[in-house]
């Protein structure tokens, strides 16, 4: 084999590469654009073909009762559980990686469990715990299963971190006399931020997104906002749907971009200002 | 306040892992266990069941093929959608850890925006590419090519579609980050030692990139197989899969013995699966492609 046509070979197999990718990327969001694009369609039908311009389905669901509760409710549930979970990862994340106890290898196992398990049997699993000691599905029972599920990713990224970060700053506060939670508070907690933050909007997106769980765990009569969806679109995929749908992209990719942006020119702005203050 | 204890007292440690520990024995492990127990409960009538123990609930599950069906369906899908997740994510997952595109990280954060993008509004939004008023329909009836719109909707092809969307991109990350702990010097080394790209790729790179291969086979096929929302949504009443069924049990038919049952065997079979998995590939790997 010459070493021109292996060279020719070679450069037609990286550009089969590169026009496979292009199509998964294309088979990626081609399906979430249509639904973007439709949401503004003026049609009554939730399909194609596009017939004009309008708004209409976004002003509808402003006024719908429904949607409007059960977006209440998914925010609730993803704030709180943000801010529980995180804070139990970041303590646990904190004792695996600076501890040496005993079970420590077990209980990291355990930890990350729950991401493994199948959602339908978590979901299973809760209801009959609590179906034996004959307590009705409550909101406090959502939120603890939307905890347990988002409990792991939350470690994990702490860990990774955590891991990142010597020692040796906490070991110099302690022993110039800082006790144990001020070391924490004003060195490891500052250290941790980004770790903390993505933790927050992670598991924000994971519970305020999560639906096979939640189908078993809602109370009665409630609704979160993916339940609320597939409520709506067991009667038809109307161009509501779509306007939700896009609202709820909007939501579930904004925060995060915006939370990124945010945390890149805050950390931009902390150089500069080190800067200016070694210059000084 | 640290008198009496060590700088890294372990008795700290068990109170900053005690409320997770708590957590997940109170809602996992004990739930499980509860779950085993209720398997061998008598369902009397629906919603009530009496702590009398029996073995009908296994009996009827291992002798009714009507379970063996739904079983046999959804370990097929589960496999099928591995199989071809693992196909298609091997290319663009290569593609972006070969590439000399400055802008590598925006292929890597597309990848990414997907996880935020609710899963019932991706699956849904098949609806719109394969129904009758969906984008393909729509074409090529414009077009002429076809006279009547073609059935793809709420068929096991749409389900296989919907999941393959959903689990790709667990798939190209996994490869992507086992192809990014190579050692980019040993293919430098194969080829300085006369090997071709192809062979570079096969004897080096495909050999390493395994594990992080494993690891996606291993999350779509387990994914796939406990997944409900998507065959209930895309699929037709025959492509309903073993989710569906314990759905179905729990919440319709309020069987909850029966549906303890069915949810014990999903549990171990796909546990079965991730042991083997751990056993010859080491946890790591799935921790690894997880947290990247």
């Amino acid at each position: 084999m010459s070493a021109k046509r292996r060279d020719r070979e070679s450069r037609w197999a990286w550009w089969l590469t590169g026009a496979i990718t292009l199509c998964v990327y294309i088979f990626m969001f081609a399906p979430i654009i249509a639904t973007i694009v439709l949401s503004f369609n003026a049609s009554m039908f939730g399909g194609f073909p596009l017939t004009g311009f309008s708004l209409h389905w976004y002003a509808k669901l402003a006024t719908n009762v429904q949607v409007l509760d059960a977006f209440r409710t998914s925010m609730w549930i993803a704030l709180a559980t943000a801010a529980i979970t995180t804070t139990l990862g970041v303590m646990t994340a904190y004792a695996l990686v600076r501890f040496h106890f005993r079970f420590k290898q077990a209980i990291n196992t355990l930890v990350i469990l729950p991401a493994l398990v199948p959602e339908t049997i978590l979901g299973v699993g809760l209801l009959v715990m609590i179906k034996a000691i004959s307590q009705p599905r409550s909101l406090m029972l959502l939120l603890l299963g939307h905890i347990l599920l988002t409990l792991p990713y939350v470690v994990l990224i702490v860990q990774a971190r955590m891991v990142g970060i010597s020692r040796t700053y906490e070991e110099a506060a302690l022993s110039l006399g800082a006790s144990r939670l001020s070391s924490f508070r004003e060195i490891t907690l500052p250290l941790l931020i980004p770790a903390v933050l993505a933790s927050l909007m992670l598991a924000f997106t994971i519970s305020f997104d999560n639906t096979s769980a939640s189908l078993f765990w809602r109370p009665a009569g409630v609704e979160t906002m993916p339940t609320q969806i597939l409520a709506m679109l067991k009667i038809s995929v109307s161009p509501e749907v779509n306007a939700l749908g896009t609202v709820m992209i909007l939501v579930t990719v904004g925060i995060p971009l915006l939370g990124g942006l945010l945390l890149q020119s805050f950390t931009r702005l902390k150089k500069k200002t080190e800067k200016k203050g070694a210059t000084l | 306040m640290t008198k009496g204890w060590t700088l890294y007292d372990p008795r700290l440690a068990w109170v900053l892992v005690a409320p997770a520990l708590f957590l997940i024995l109170l809602l996992l492990i004990l739930p499980i266990l509860m779950m085993m127990a209720y398997t061998f409960f008598t369902f009397v009538t629906a919603g009530v069941e009496s702590a009398v123990l029996t073995l009908d609930n296994w009996k009827e599950f291992l002798f009714d093929t009507y379970y063996h069906g739904f079983l046999w369906k959804t370990m097929r899908v589960g496999a099928m959608t591995a199989a071809i997740c693992a196909i298609v994510g091997y290319f663009p997952a290569y593609f972006i850890w070969a590439t000399k595109f400055r802008h590598k990280w925006l292929l890597l954060l597309l990848l990414i925006v997907p996880f935020w993008i609710s899963f019932t509004i991706r699956t849904f939004s098949w609806i719109h590419i394969l129904g009758e008023q969906g984008l393909i329909n729509v074409v090529l009836l414009k077009f002429g090519v076809i006279s009547e719109p073609l059935p793809m909707l709420y068929t096991e092809g749409a389900v296989i579609m919907g999941l393959l969307h959903f689990l790709l991109p667990y798939m190209i990350l996994n490869v992507y980050v086992s192809l990014e702990s190579i050692d980019r010097t040993l293919i430098s080394a194969a080829r300085s030692m006369g090997c071709t790209n192809a062979q570079a790729f096969r004897e080096v790179t495909l050999p390493l990139s395994l594990p992080g291969l494993g690891a996606g086979l291993l999350l779509c096929f387990v994914l796939a197989a406990g997944s409900y929302v998507t065959p209930q949504l895309l699929g037709g009443s025959r492509d309903a899969l073993f989710g569906n069924l314990i759905y179905d049990t729990i919440m319709g038919q309020l069987n909850w013995p029966m549906g303890a049952t069915l949810s014990i065997v999903l549990f171990v079979i796909l546990g079965c699966f991730a042991a083997a998995y751990s056993r010859y590939m080491g946890m790591s790997q799935i921790m690894k492609g997880m947290g990247g």
